[in-house]
């Protein structure tokens, strides 16, 4: 699983790429939450355009930084995703707890 | 058409894409469409990550995944002889999880229901996990 962050202002862009399940979750856990480090940041984007496979590895990596930006009053948006791992998102309510809580 | 394989490998996470492959792999003999295809795999990786993480909780020890074909029907087991589970309709509910503090989503189960057709689980605390998933590969052809 590769893993490209960018930061624009305040929104932190992540590009996920490959297979995200538990073996590769914690490596892409440990670098969101480095880059969540700086307070500044307020939004993160998931592009999920790369993603060839996600199961419930991937939500709970999602909804953990989810947590923690709605905690710092920040927003969080998942995009792009493919069929498949579209059908493991919207079964886990992401899109609910998190795109439009957080007002897209 | 029947076919069998029986697959035996460690607790390791790494075998997980390489269970979800060869479970794919042997599903394509099925016929299956793309989407059924990633159904399959979604379900075994959760199984199979489910007998590393829960059943032996990272300690050693052998998951089974046997695969069965006949005609358009394709049976799934993931075998653990780790911990078991106490109550089993509990750990199947829906956002349940017994490790929240790992930020475990506990939508395994909820996955493997959604992208198979049935699933059963049997397990006894102390003695392992053995979950059985089957999907039958319709085609209107
Ligand atoms: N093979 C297993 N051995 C022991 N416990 C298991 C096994 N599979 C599942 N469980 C239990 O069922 C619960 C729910 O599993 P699941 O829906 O996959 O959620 P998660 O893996 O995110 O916790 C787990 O937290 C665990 O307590
Ligand atoms: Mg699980």
């Amino acid at each position: 699983m590769k893993l490209k962050l960018s930061l624009k202002g305040n929104e932190l862009n992540a590009a996920l790429a490959g297979e995200l399940d538990e073996h590769s979750a914690a490596d892409v856990r440990r670098k969101l939450d480095d880059a969540l480090r700086d307070p500044d940041i307020t939004r993160v984007v998931f592009d999920m355009r790369s993603v060839t496979f996600m199961d419930s590895s991937g939500i709970g990596v999602i909804l953990g930084r989810c947590r923690r930006l709605i905690e710092r009053g920040g927003s969080m948006n998942v995009i792009n995703a493919q069929r498949s791992v579209e059908k493991v998102l919207r079964i886990s309510g992401v899109y609910k707890l998190c795109n439009e809580r957080s007002g897209r | 058409m029947k076919n069998y394989l029986y697959a035996s490998f460690p607790s390791l996470t790494c075998n997980e894409s390489l269970a979800r492959g060869v479970c794919a792999q042997f599903a394509i003999m099925l016929d299956p469409t793309v989407e059924e295809l990633s159904d399959v795999r979604t379900a075994v990786s959760e199984a199979v990550t489910n007998a590393i993480i829960h059943g032996y909780g990272n300690a050693d020890g052998q998951v089974v995944m046997e695969l069965e074909a006949e005609d358009d029907m394709l049976t799934v087991t993931v075998r653990d002889t780790g911990r078991g589970i106490e109550d089993i309709e509990l750990a199947r509910r829906p956002f349940y999880t017994s490790k929240p503090g790992e930020e475990r989503s506990g939508m395994g189960f909820a996955v493997m229901e959604a992208f198979m057709d049935s699933v059963e689980v049997e397990s006894a605390p102390g003695r392992g996990t053995t979950v059985i998933m089957r999907k039958r590969f319709l085609r209107d052809g």
